[in-house]
């Protein structure tokens, strides 16, 4: 028992990477140093695949990203309706992120998502979304009134979802990462060969890319909601 | 010991979850058997549901796992 509390006390914590001596120093986790690794990462990935667009012959690498593209543009307008286009490309950016966070486990990684912060601020940024995009979109009036609809007595519990909702989006995302991790950890305490492999393509793939479906999906379902005009 | 024993009650939350999702999917898939063509809108049904069910069971691990370290 205890020897198994350690580990997953040990695993929990975020470890310092290093520390910015300015200010009596600045500890920056792993994940912060992952999540940069990450963000170049993707960055040069992005740069490099849109260097040579053509509108008129389109390579294989453009026809692959103009399908990701038109499946994502598709996928927030049936979501969230006719202002879908402001919308687009922060769903878009967040799934490649939580994707290649998930996934970065793979390769050896921390994932920057089993850090209860990275998943709160990726919560907390979706909830202004929802009700950043709600006010902007409906104006302050149509969008305060949102909180009595459909009906003027559920004002508490639509106030109560501002919190509830993105503790639910952090720890959805935060507890599957975690709790994948514990159990490759003792799978690989048990059985150091071959077996966690297997489990490997369930944890890290299957369960992180659901993942990443379920947050952006869940955003923009919410969004939709909020931005949902009254015929 | 007791530490033990609250963790344990706090995962048994999968129960709920691991029923709920059992439900949605069988339900799921006799909506797409009986509408084959609505088959995308029901499984990013299903897919909402079961993540909203599967949130119960993450909240029990958190807890669960939040008893042992903290104790």
């Amino acid at each position: 028992m205890s020897g198994i509390q350690n580990t997953l006390t040990v695993e929990l914590q975020n470890r310092t990477a290093f520390t910015i001596p300015v200010l009596g120093g600045i500890p920056v986790a792993d994940s912060v140093l992952t999540s940069w690794l990450l963000m170049a990462l993707i960055m040069i990935s992005v740069l490099l695949a849109t260097r040579r667009l053509k509108p008129d012959r389109p390579g294989r690498v453009q026809a692959l990203l103009e399908a990701a593209v038109s499946f994502l543009n598709g996928f927030t307008k049936e979501n969230i309706g006719q202002h879908w286009r402001s919308f687009a490309p922060w769903l878009g950016t967040v799934a490649v992120y939580i994707a290649c966070a998930n996934l970065s486990g793979i390769l050896g990684f921390t994932p920057p998502t089993k850090d209860v912060s990275v998943t709160a601020a990726l919560a907390i940024t979706s909830v202004f979304l929802i009700y950043g995009g709600s006010f902007r979109f409906l104006g302050v009036s149509r969008g305060l009134h949102k909180f009595a609809e459909p009906l003027p007595l559920l004002v508490p519990i639509n106030v109560m979802e501002i919190a509830i909702r993105p503790l639910s989006l952090c720890m959805r995302l935060f507890g599957n990462v975690l709790g994948s991790f514990v159990i490759m950890e003792l799978i690989k305490a048990l059985v150091p060969v071959a077996v966690p492999v297997a489990f490997s393509l369930y944890f890290d793939i299957f369960d992180g890319l659901i993942q990443t479906i379920v947050f952006v999906f869940l955003t923009a379902l919410f969004t939709g909601e909020a931005l949902e005009q009254e015929a | 010991m007791s530490v033990a024993i609250g963790a344990a009650v706090a995962v048994l939350t999968g129960i709920g979850a691991g029923v709920g999702i059992g439900i949605a999917t069988g339900k799921a898939t006799e909506a797409i058997a009986r509408q084959p063509e609505a088959a995308g809108q029901i499984r990013s049904n299903l897919l909402l549901g079961c993540a909203l069910a599967e949130a119960t069971a993450i909240y029990g691990f958190v807890i669960g796992l939040a008893i042992i370290i903290l104790k």
